[in-house]
């Protein structure tokens, strides 16, 4: 019997630590444990056995740290091979009469992802590929992935799994005392990512004992619609005479674990601090207890790296991230300035979005790579799930590939050929798509004939595997400035949806275009749609109107405990939106105007305000020489005195941006370009993952008129040469933070003199000196972030003269 | 023959405000809008923090037997002179404040500093705390003196540090998260 249909009717045994078991056979700390099942065969393959003789019937291979990044490609094959062969050689002693099974273990691969750590996502797909690929070359019957801790790290592996091998797939985390895996996701998170992308069973092993263990467990019982998998250790650990004991014996132990079984897990065994004695134990106290039946589940949800969200209850999707009639949105596009993007992600969950929604798609970019990028880019500072918002099929695979949770997919449609490209997608990564009723004859003009556009589509999905929890119809919203009944229609649609138990979306918003005061109406609809049984809407988060609805309707609805979600709103964020008498900007030491003030004092919103006052009055150069320019210098000069530190020069500049930013939008308004100064090419080295010192030098530089492009931190030499040359930019500055990637700043420095020798390169960072940087060639070094922009200045003014 | 330990904190004493004040570059009396910004990043870091330190005490020359790079050292000699035992940890705030740090580089320089120097005041409370309970009155790490920062390999590979406390080691030597210490304290 093959081990899927074996799992599919039976209470699986697992094995209890091999780590623990191998250190009293005299695996020294530090060494490898992997390598024994080479040199030591006999003792792995004994260590098998006993827990065979125990009542395993799935064994895991002595493979947890078996991966490319600690052994060659030659020895890491011999020893996957000689750990399946140890495995089945402790099956084949073993007089247990139980069904036996080797599966091939695989933890995490000790490296922590791209960005915080240096391992890219791909790269770990192929490290954990190449462990996949051997362990099924050598009969392993199921592949164990445990012990993960990240849940992008998780996907990689599964990832990997799924595409190099045809094997079952059971997935493994550990999570800690607070019930969450070491980078954040929850158990219903891991579930919802996991099912998406296909494993066979989900669980949770190591790190706690089988007490602490209870809530996670339940919270896997109750999501997962694949069996789950539980393998604890023997309890806590303590200390006593030198050595680890665990407090939970193995009578205590195997009560638990017979619970666990009671209440529906499926695998059971043990991790640390386990021994044989343990699982036979477990064996025994389930052997007469029957396999609880898995049952499929009914939630409709995505995920982030941290956690789940259901459409149980109204969810507002921030539809903010989209160059539709943005001007400046699309400007920061096409300059690659990210976190312009990320600052409108970040407000947006600040005003209470569930979701954001993703869209990059402009003329003038490359959607295939832009918009998996900038996934990447939200994903690692918004715990939010994303919603991948593209008409491009390879830009959406390979977002959907590099997100880290289940996303939600924007959009499917009644097409055939939209059916073809994107359930495809949905079945091997996960996702619960949008689904837009219209077709190849268009929209519709009736509710029915919507309704049965989206029973179409939910048929369809069932043939590629997509069940209809995870379609979420959008019967569309139409403007009702051109046709008086499109709401009507729309919400009636809503209604029968609903009615036939489908989840519902739209984007509120287009039901006013056309007409004024767009908001009001786009409220009142979005009401009128809530009560018809709107699921999501998608919508701006910034506006107040549509959130003073959905507050409302929640409390209205019984869906606000005590009213507290409403009362927070309307205590926290009205009292903000109504605008008080302007607060003035007392003149400052050294400020000649109330907007010199207000960047000096390092008023936000106060210097954009003022600002944009003077845009009706004076020229934008007049505003940047005569007011910005002034109060950065004075600032900059009290930092320079150290009569100001480093924070105030900060939040100075952070001041004077924001009255940038009005000038930069009053200058697109009118179809106009900005002027700048020069290119500046700005990088943290390669090696070096510091950048804080680097994006305050960008933010200065920017602030005095110079056009930075930065390429953000680990930057490899070549992409240095290649940026200096594809700008032209005239000025390179470089950042390490270590010794040990000064090197690396050195090698860049050489790698430009050679083919623009002259580019001048400045340099900065923690270990870096005047000495230091004329040793290695630089042409400047800056002390701090002042100091860049007073070299920047002077190379300026001598191109200037030239 | 040395066994390797771990340990979560839940009771480090609260921020020391001053001390973030001087990891972020105020060398005087801040002022009040620098003051109201350090609040509002205190607030939004308070829960980032799962403080973890894992160790091993072994004898000066098992020491250098499993670390290359302490044999070679002259300064961690001197360091270790007269002492027996030496004790070996590593220690982390997780990468929760490396999260905050990276939302707000671009999009605030100045909380990404305050963020970056909150960290760097935790994971100090983190090494002192467990220095306190050890009895460790000074540590060393690779990277000072002629310590190489090559012995960080050994460290990590002698403690298990991946597995342990979910801290890691990049092609360069860089700790992830990367407010964390390793160390070899004298007992």
């Amino acid at each position: 019997m093959d081990f899927r249909r074996f799992l599919k009717h039976n209470t699986v045994i697992l094995d209890g630590g091999t780590g623990t078991l191998l250190q009293k056979a005299g695996l020294p700390l530090g060494e490898l444990p992997e390598r024994w099942n080479l040199t030591h065969a006999d003792v792995v393959a004994n260590i098998h056995r006993e827990y065979y003789d125990a009542g395993s019937n799935l064994v895991c291979t002595n493979t947890f740290g078996a991966n490319a990044l600690k052994f060659s490609e030659t020895e890491l094959e011999a020893i996957i091979r000689a750990a399946i062969d140890n495995a089945r050689k402790g099956a084949a002693l073993s007089k247990g009469g139980q069904l036996k099974y080797v599966a091939l273990d695989i933890g995490p691969c000790g490296k922590l992802l791209k960005p915080y750590g240096d391992l890219a996502f791909e790269e770990a797909v192929e490290l954990f590929a190449k462990t996949v690929r051997l362990g099924e070359k050598h009969g392993a019957d199921c592949i164990l992935i445990e012990t993960m801790g990240d849940s992008y790290e998780t996907k990689a592996a599964v990832l990997a799994a799924r595409e190099n091998s045809c094997l079952p797939v059971l997935v493994s985390c550990a999570y800690g005392a607070d019930g969450k895996l070491m980078t954040g996701a929850s158990p219903a998170a891991m579930v919802a990512m996991l099912e998406g992308l296909g494993v066979d069973a989900v669980g949770v092993n190591c790190s706690v004992g089988p007490k602490q263990m209870q809530e996670v467990v339940d919270e896997l019982l109750k999501r997962a619609s694949v069996p789950v998998l539980v393998k604890p250790n023997a309890g806590l650990p303590t200390v006593k005479d030198g050595q680890t004991v665990y407090d939970i014996d193995e009578k205590e132990f195997s009560e638990l674990a017979a619970k666990f079984v009671e209440k529906g897990a499926r695998l059971v065994g043990g991790c640390c601090g386990t021994t044989p004695e343990y699982i036979r134990k477990v064996a025994e106290a389930v052997a007469n207890s029957k396999p609880k039946p898995v049952q499929e589940k009914t939630y409709t949800c995505v995920s982030s790296y941290t956690h789940a969200v259901d459409f149980d209850k109204p969810i507002l999707i921030g539809e903010r991230i989209n160059p539709t009639g943005k001007k400046r949105f699309k400007q920061a596009l096409i300059e690659k300035d990210t976190a312009y993007i990320l600052s409108e992600g970040i407000a947006q969950q600040e005003k209470g979005a569930h979701i954001l929604d993703v869209n990059v798609g402009v003329p003038d970019i490359d959607e295939k790579t832009e918009l998996p990028r900038y996934i990447e880019e939200l994903q690692a500072v918004i715990n939010l799930p994303l919603q991948i918002d593209t008409s491009d099929p390879i830009a959406m695979a390979r977002a959907m590939r590099l997100y880290n949770g289940k996303p939600l997919v924007n959009s499917v449609n009644g097409k055939r050929e939209s059916m073809e490209q994107i359930f495809p997608l949905v079945k091997k990564y996960g996702g619960v798509v949008i689904a837009l009723t219209l077709d190849e004859k268009g929209i519709p003009e009736s509710a029915e004939e919507r309704v049965a556009i989206a029973e179409r589509i939910i048929a369809e999905a069932a043939k590629y595997g997509v069940s209809q929890k995870d379609i979420i119809v959008d019967p569309l919203a139409m403007t009702i400035s051109a046709d008086k009944n499109a709401a009507k229609v729309t919400l009636q649609a809503l209604k029968l949806l609903c009615e036939r138990g489908i989840k519902t979306s739209l984007g509120v918003s287009n039901v006013s275009f056309g007409l004024p005061c767009r908001d009001t109406v786009n409220a009142a609809f979005f009401a009128l749609a809530l009560q018809n049984g709107l699921s999501a809407a998608i919508m701006n988060p910034n506006s107040v109107e549509m959130l003073k609805t959905y507050y409302a309707y929640n409390a209205l609805q019984g869906l606000d405990e005590n009213c507290a979600e409403y009362i927070r709103f309307a205590s926290e964020v009205l009292p903000t939106v109504t605008i008080g008498a302007p607060a003035t900007a007392a003149s400052d030491k050294g400020a000649d105007s109330p907007l010199q003030a207000a960047i000096i004092k390092g008023l936000k919103e106060e210097a954009a305000r003022l600002c944009e006052a003077l845009l009706g009055q004076k020229d934008t150069l007049t505003i940047v020489n005569e007011e910005i320019v002034p109060a950065l210098d004075s600032i900059g000069q009290a930092y320079e005195e150290k009569r100001a530190f480093l924070p105030q020069l900060l939040i100075s500049a952070e001041a004077a941006k924001s009255a940038f930013e009005k000038i930069k939008a009053h200058i697109l308004a009118q179809g106009g370009r900005q002027t700048k100064k020069c290119k500046i090419v700005l990088a943290t080295v390669k090696g070096d993952i510091h950048d804080i010192g680097k994006n305050i030098v960008a933010t200065l530089l920017e602030n005095y008129g110079f056009d930075v492009l930065d390429l953000g931190r680990d930057v490899p030499p070549e992409k240095v040469l290649e940026a200096a040359k594809e700008t032209g930019a005239p000025i390179i500055g470089l950042s390490a933070l270590m010794t040990t990637t000064v090197p690396s700043m050195s090698e860049t420095i050489a790698l430009v003199k050679k083919e623009l020798p002259n580019v001048k390169i400045m340099v900065g960072g923690a270990v870096l000196t005047q000495e230091y940087a004329d040793k290695i060639g630089a042409d400047g070094y800056a002390k701090d972030g002042m100091g860049a922009v007073r070299y920047a200045e002077k190379v300026y003014a001598d191109l200037c003269k030239n | 023959m040395y066994n390797v330990y771990e340990k979560t904190y839940t009771d480090l004493p609260d921020f020391d405000r001053r001390e973030i004040l001087r990891y972020a570059g105020v060398k005087g009396e801040a002022d009040g809008k620098t003051l109201d910004l350090l609040d509002e990043c205190l607030q939004e870091s308070r829960t980032a923090f799962s403080y973890r330190v894992c160790y091993c005490e072994l004898s000066q020359s098992a020491l250098t037997e499993k670390i290359t790079a302490a044999k070679e050292s002259e300064s961690l000699a001197r360091f270790l002179s007269g002492a027996e035992q030496a004790v070996a940890f590593a220690a982390t705030v997780g990468l929760g404040i490396d999260r905050l740090i990276n939302r707000y580089v671009g999009v605030s320089p100045v909380k990404a500093l305050f963020f970056q120097a909150i960290g760097a005041e935790r994971i100090e409370a983190l090494c002192e705390r467990f220095c306190k309970e050890f009895g460790l009155k000074k540590r060393f790490s690779p990277g000072y003196g002629d310590f190489a920062l090559t012995a960080q390999r050994e460290i990590f590979s002698m403690l298990g540090c991946e597995k342990r406390i979910g801290l890691s080691l990049t092609d360069s030597l860089l700790m992830t998260p990367t407010k964390s210490v390793t160390a070899i304290g004298k007992l």
